[in-house]
C-alpha cells in the first residue's frame, strides 16, 4: 500500500514562503509527477514528503497514519537522488544492502533481497564493483536498487535522469516506467522536463510557485488545461498565444492555439492568417517553422513530414477551430462558450 | 596530454629549480656522510681522520640510541592519535551550524600560528609550572598537590605540548574533507534508517580516510624532528626522558662537540625517517589512490 495524501502542507524557509498550502491526494500504485519551472517548489514538496525537510503547516498521510513527526527512515518511502547519493567506498552490493543493514536485518535475508533486486536490474556485471568505476547509467540503476530493496511504500525520484545524456535518458526513462509496471508500487516523480511528465506519468502535478496549477492525467493537462500556465508548461513546442484583433473574433482576451493544430497553406487562402517564414527546423519526421505572422506575432509551426519552405517564404495559417483554448482576462480558460 | 613542442619546453622550464633543490639535498648529504666516516672532534681540531663505520657502531651500540628512538616512536605515535581523533571530533564539531561558527574556527586553528619555542615557553612557565602555573592553581583551588608535569611527566608533558600545537593542523584538513561531503548523501543514508552513530562509523568516517591519510604523512615528517620544544622545556631531561633522536644528534655535536659521531646519528636519523615512511606509506597509502 501506498497512498499519500497531503493536507493543506506549507512550507517556509525562513521569512520565506515557498508552498503556500497544498492539497494532493496520490492513490496507491499510482505514478505521479511534479513538473513546473525552475524554484517552483517541486523539489521541496517532495523532501516533504520524504521527511527531509520540515513540514511548517498542514498534514502528510501515507496510508492514512500522519507521519509529520516520523524521521525519514520510518516513514517507508525510498528515495533516488539526482545526484545518485551513492556512497563511494562501497561496493554496489554494500551499497545496495546499506538501508537493510540498518534495518538490523540478517545476512542471508539481505543477500537474497540483494540478488533480486541486481537481477531486476540487472546489475550482475558490476555488482562487486565501486560506484567510481561505474558509468552514469549504471550508478542510476544502482540509485534505484538501492531503493528497490527496501521495498517502500512509494517511490520518491528527485530529477534522477538529469544527469545523464539524451539518449540514456530516453532509455532510463522507458527502464523506470518498466519498473512501474513490474512493481506496481507508487512512484512519485520530481522533473522540470515535461516530455520525461507526459511519457511516464499516471497523473501529472503541474507546479507553479508553490501552488498546484492542475492534477490530472498527461492527455487532460494536454487537451484541457485550465489555465494559459498550464497550457504554455505542457507540450513541445509551447502553445501560441494571440491576443489583440484575431482573438477578439472570438470574443476573448486570448485565445491559444498549440503549433501541431495550425493548418499550413503555402497557396492563397480565405481567411487565413499570413505568415512569412523566420526559421524553419527540417527534422525529418517534423518541420518546425517559426513564422512572423500579420497583426500577430512570432508563432510556431508544427508540420508533419516534410514541408518545402525556406527563410523569407510567404505561408497561410488556418487554426484548427476545435483545439483552440480560450483564455479569460486572467489567463483561465474559458469552457462553456463554444 | 601535451604535444611533443611543450614537453620540451617545460623540461627547460623547470630545469633550474630541479637543479637547485637537486643540490641543495645532495650536498648536504654528501657532506654528512663524509663527516660520518671522519673521526672529527671539535676539541681535538686538525686531528681529523678516516675511521670507516666506527662512528655508526659508537652510535648504534649505545644505549642512549634506543632509550632515544623509543622516545621518538612514542611521542610520535601519541601525538598522531590525539591529533587525529581530536581532529576528527573538533572538524565535525565544528561542521555544524551554531552562533559564532567563524570565531570559533579561527581561535581553533590559532594554536598553529604560535612559533614552537614561544608555545613551549608559554606551557613551561604559565601552564606547567608546578609553583606559578595555571594548572597548579586550579590543583590547588580543589586542594590537590600540584603536578610537576615537567619534572614528574615530562614525556607525557611533551606529548600533551606537540599535540596541543598540531592539533589544529589536523582539524583544518578534516574541517575541509568533512565540508566536502555531499550533502544528498548524508541525506541518502538518513533515508536509509542510519542513525548519527552509524552516520559517522560508515559515511563520514570513510569519506575522511583520504584526508586521514594527508594529516598522518605529513605531521610524522614534522614529528620525527621535533627539537625547539625540548630543548626550551626540558633539554632532553630528566636523565633521557625527553631525549628523541633529533635532540640526541644535537647533544654528541654541539654538547660534547663530536661532529663525525652527529653527522652517524644523522644519517641513522635520515635512514630511519625513510623506513617509518615506507611503512606508512604501505599502511595507509592505498587510501590515496582514488
Amino acid at each position: 500500500m501506498g497512498r499519500i495524501v497531503l493536507e493543506k502542507v506549507s512550507k517556509y524557509f525562513g521569512d520565506v514562503l515557498v508552498i503556500p498550502s497544498i492539497d494532493l491526494e496520490v492513490e496507491d500504485g499510482d505514478f505521479v509527477v511534479f513538473v513546473g519551472p525552475s524554484g517552483c517548489g517541486k523539489s521541496t514538496l517532495l523532501r516533504l514528503i520524504a521527511g527531509l525537510e520540515d513540514t511548517s503547516g498542514g498534514r502528510i498521510l501515507i496510508d492514512d497514519v500522519d507521519v509529520v513527526a516520523e524521521p525519514p527512515a520510518k516513514r517507508g518511502l525510498s528515495m533516488v537522488f539526482q545526484s545518485y547519493a551513492l556512497y563511494p567506498h562501497m561496493t554496489v552490493r554494500n551499497n545496495i544492502a546499506f538501508g537493510l543493514k540498518m534495518a538490523g536485518m540478517d545476512k542471508a535475508s539481505i543477500d537474497k533481497k540483494v540478488n533480486h533486486a541486481a537481477k531486476i536490474l540487472d546489475l550482475g556485471s558490476y555488482i562487486d564493483r565501486r560506484p567510481g568505476q561505474l558509468s552514469g547509467g549504471q550508478r542510476q540503476r544502482v540509485a534505484i536498487g538501492r531503493a528497490i530493496v527496501r521495498e517502500p511504500k512509494a517511490f520518491l525520484f528527485d530529477e534522477p535522469l538529469s544527469n545523464l545524456d539524451a539518449a540514456l535518458r530516453v532509455q532510463m526513462r522507458l527502464e523506470i516506467s518498466d519498473l512501474h509496471n513490474e512493481l506496481k508500487t507508487t512512484m512519485i516523480y520530481v522533473t522540470h522536463d515535461q516530455v520525461e511528465a507526459m511519457t511516464l506519468a499516471d497523473k501529472i502535478v503541474v507546479l507553479n510557485a508553490g501552488n498546484v496549477e492542475q492534477f490530472g492525467s498527461p492527455l487532460d493537462l494536454y487537451n484541457s488545461p485550465r489555465n494559459k500556465f498550464v497550457a504554455g508548461f505542457i507540450g513541445s513546442p509551447k502553445m501560441n498565444f494571440i491576443e489583440g484583433k484575431h482573438a477578439e473574433k472570438y470574443k476573448v482576451p486570448t485565445v491559444g492555439i498549440r503549433p501541431e493544430h495550425l493548418g499550413i497553406n503555402t497557396k492563397q487562402s480565405v481567411g487565413a492568417w499570413i505568415a512569412k517564414v523566420g526559421i524553419a527546423e527540417h527534422l525529418g519526421s517534423d518541420t518546425f517553422l517559426y513564422v512572423d505572422a500579420e497583426d500577430i506575432g512570432q508563432l510556431t509551426v508544427r508540420v508533419s513530414g516534410e514541408l518545402n519552405v525556406s527563410h523569407g517564404d510567404i505561408v497561410y495559417l488556418t487554426p484548427d477551430e476545435t483545439r483552440l483554448h480560450r483564455f479569460d482576462g486572467d489567463g483561465m480558460t474559458i469552457t462553456a462558450a463554444k | 596530454m601535451a604535444t611533443k613542442q611543450t614537453k620540451t619546453l617545460a623540461t627547460f622550464m623547470v630545469a633550474p629549480s630541479v637543479i637547485m633543490l637537486f643540490l641543495w639535498m645532495i650536498v648536504p648529504l654528501c657532506m654528512t656522510i663524509y663527516f660520518s666516516t671522519l673521526r672529527y672532534n671539535l676539541l681535538d681540531p686538525g686531528n681529523e681522520a678516516f675511521v670507516g663505520l666506527e662512528n655508526y657502531i659508537y652510535f648504534l651500540t649505545d644505549p642512549d640510541f634506543f632509550t632515544a628512538l623509543g622516545n621518538t616512536l612514542i611521542l610520535v605515535g601519541s601525538v598522531l592519535f590525539i591529533t587525529v581523533v581530536g581532529g576528527v571530533l573538533l572538524a565535525i564539531l565544528l561542521d555544524q551550524p551554531f552562533f559564532g561558527q567563524g570565531i570559533a574556527r579561527l581561535m581553533v586553528i590559532a594554536p598553529f600560528f604560535v612559533m614552537p619555542t614561544v608555545s613551549a615557553l608559554i606551557w613551561k612557565n604559565l601552564l606547567m609550572n608546578p609553583v606559578s602555573g595555571f594548572f597548579a592553581y586550579l590543583a590547588k583551588l580543589v586542594g590537590v598537590e600540584p603536578i610537576d608535569w615537567l619534572g614528574d611527566h615530562a614525556l607525557l608533558s611533551i606529548i600533551i605540548l606537540v599535540a596541543w600545537q598540531w592539533l589544529p593542523f589536523a582539524t583544518l584538513i578534516l574541517l575541509t574533507a568533512v565540508g566536502s561531503l555531499d550533502g544528498e548523501r548524508k541525506e541518502a543514508a538518513e533515508m536509509d534508517g542510519a542513525g548519527p552513530i552509524s552516520l559517522f562509523y560508515y559515511i563520514i568516517l570513510p569519506h575522511l580516510a583520504r584526508a586521514i591519510t594527508v594529516v598522518i604523512l605529513i605531521e610524522t615528517i614534522f614529528l620525527l624532528s621535533i627539537f625547539a620544544e625540548i630543548f626550551v622545556t626540558t633539554g632532553g631531561g630528566p636523565g633521557l626522558d625527553t631525549t628523541n633522536i633529533a635532540f640526541l644528534v644535537y647533544s654528541q655535536a654541539l654538547l660534547q662537540f663530536d661532529i663525525g659521531g652527529a653527522s652517524a646519528g644523522g644519517i641513522v636519523a635520515v635512514i630511519l625517517a625513510n623506513i617509518v615512511a615506507i611503512f606508512l606509506v604501505r599502511m595507509v597509502g592505498k587510501n590515496l589512490d582514488a
